[in-house]
């Protein structure tokens, strides 16, 4: 549940992280893949090493997703449709990815931000997150 | 038998130096409080736990923070033996608190968002595994006693 409140303070981070959004998106993978190396089995085929040109693009694709959802959370479900039956149908990621990945990316919002992460806004980067990776898994089955 | 290579001891111990016990233990004890508001189940003799500013002010929280952080620095102090270390630690939070241990994680979480906003980039990607198998290393011997 996100107040109103909450929703703006939301809408105007993700729309801070667009201008950077290939080195906090980049960020959040890389820390995924180091501190959970079997999150890359969904990347094998692919270079995600610090700096490559894939991590950099995937992970300005990843912010640029959540500040598109970000900028409407009550239409979230309809915003994140097609991505959603991406998730669900190609690219059929374990849903406990979902919570490595976004712990990742509240670590990374944090290195960025430093003191202006406060504790409100790190609540609702949580409930965000957690209502993003909902929808994303919602076609599951 | 947890094994740490030379490298995660190093990572370990400088996220340690950072570690103001007061500072560092009153805000993450905050963060768990107010993003995972059912932790305040655990601390109702601790008074205003309202918001975030509430929290952040109360005295008990920060003592109580020092409390935590001191018992990780328990756990750095004996790092090639963890769980023996934790035994009664562990017991206590089962029989005596009984935490749920769903919780270790979360606070566990909130420790590392609080740690990466103070050192950012230096904060690495490798500093941040170390720092997790640690966190990781604790909850698990945390967790024994439990039944």
């Amino acid at each position: 549940m996100l107040s109103k409140a909450e929703k703006e303070l939301l809408a105007q981070i993700w729309e801070q992280m667009l201008p950077v959004a290939e080195e906090v998106g980049s960020d959040a993978l890389l820390r995924m893949f180091t501190t959970c190396p079997k999150t890359k089995t969904y990347f094998s085929h692919l270079d995600v090493s610090a700096k490559s040109p894939y991590l950099r693009k995937h992970g300005k694709k990843i912010v640029e997703a959540l500040a598109e959802g970000a900028k409407n959370i009550s239409t979230l479900a309809s915003t994140l449709a097609p991505l959603s039956r991406f998730h669900a149908y190609q690219l059929r990621i374990h849903p406990t990815n979902f919570k490595l990945f976004n712990h990742c990316m509240l670590v990374a919002l944090a290195c960025h931000m430093g003191d202006n992460f406060t504790p409100v806004a790190h609540a609702a980067q949580d409930k965000f997150l957690s209502a993003f990776s909902a929808v994303l898994a919602e076609k599951f089955r | 038998m947890v094994v740490w290579t030379a490298e995660e001891r190093v990572a370990i111990q400088e996220v340690f130096s950072r570690l103001d016990f007061e500072s560092v233990g009153l805000e993450t004890l905050t963060r768990c409080l107010t993003v995972y508001p059912w932790t305040q189940r655990y601390f109702g003799s601790f008074g205003n736990l309202y918001s975030a500013e509430a929290i952040m002010a109360n005295p008990k929280v920060k003592a109580h923070g020092v409390v935590v952080l001191k018992g990780l620095e328990m756990a750095f102090n004996n790092m090639d033996n963890i769980k023996a270390t934790f035994a009664s630690l562990s017991e206590l939070h089962s029989e005596k608190l009984q935490v749920d241990p769903g919780n270790f994680q979360l606070l566990g979480d909130c420790l590392t968002v609080v740690i990466a906003s103070r050192m950012r980039t230096e904060f690495t990607a490798e500093i941040q595994a170390a720092w997790q198998k640690f966190l990781a290393v604790v909850i698990a011997a945390l967790r024994r006693q439990y039944y």
